[in-house]
């Protein structure tokens, strides 16, 4: 285990998880349970969305420390989003409702990859702009 | 109370993940086992925990520290969209539908399993 966890990643991670899971857990409290579990839509489409950002963008690698990066991206998004509440409510809305369950998952993959794509595409954007108008020749 | 149970189930949870990862996430080119090993025996151990909260055999605050908590943090989905998008940045389809639909149909096939015939 020391091996291949120190005691300082073990924290940072741990942390960040500890914040992520709970912001999860507020935000099913948060978001009435109608006809679709939003709440887990919504914060897969957004984690994937920061994730894809923060481990695009040069900027954010240059300057934020990388235990930092390690505790928002591994900890905090990593657990902010998840897949095995994915797995359960599309079972769960499949078996209800095949019609229903299919736009669930329709809207968690393409929903999530979307929300990567345009992180992505926004990060690196970010990076052209700042290099063509930071006096670098 | 549950605040605190989500926070440790977090906590230990997103180190397993990390472990998982660091022991089987292969890079150049992206293979990431770790991520899937995680989200598939996640989803599992919480169609697991969600038959037990249904039958009674746990309470709702158990469920909150190892469901809500620890499987929720223990997957992601954040990292497994990046992965498919790394993969789709860099042509390897045929990589990225072998990813995207065993990590779903090994999931959902299990969970279905567990939902429904042993509940």
């Amino acid at each position: 285990m020391s091996n291949l966890i120190s005691y300082k990643t073990f924290l940072l991670i741990g942390v960040g998880g500890a914040i992520g899971a709970s912001m999860r857990y507020s935000l099913n409290l948060l978001v009435p349970f109608t006809n679709l579990p939003y709440a887990t839509i919504i914060v897969n489409i957004l984690g994937c969305f920061i994730l894809a950002f923060s481990i695009n963008n040069g900027q954010l690698k240059a300057r934020v420390p990388e235990p930092f990066l390690l505790a928002l991206n591994t900890g905090i998004l990593g657990s902010f989003t998840t897949f095995s509440t994915f797995s359960i409510e599309s079972i769960q809305l499949l078996t209800v409702n095949l019609g229903t369950g299919f736009i669930y998952i329709i809207l968690n993959l393409f929903g999530g990859l979307a929300a990567c794509l345009c992180g992505y595409l926004l990060a690196k954007q970010v990076d052209k702009a700042k290099n063509s108008d930071g006096g670098y020749a | 109370m549950s605040w605190l149970l989500v926070s440790v189930g977090g906590f230990l949870g997103a180190n397993a993940r990390y472990l998982v990862g660091v022991t089987f996430n292969k890079s150049e080119p992206l293979r990431p086992y770790g991520t899937w090993i995680a989200n598939i025996s996640g989803s599992i151990l919480l169609g697991v925990l969600f038959v037990l909260l249904e039958s009674g055999q746990i309470n709702q605050l158990v469920f909150i520290l190892l469901g809500t908590g620890f499987c929720g943090a223990y997957t992601t989905f954040s990292t497994f969209g990046t992965e498919l998008l790394a993969m789709i940045v860099g042509s390897q389809w045929k990589q990225a539908l072998l990813y995207i639909i065993s990590s779903i149909l090994i999931s959902f096939t299990s969970v279905w399993i567990i939902l429904y015939l042993f509940n």
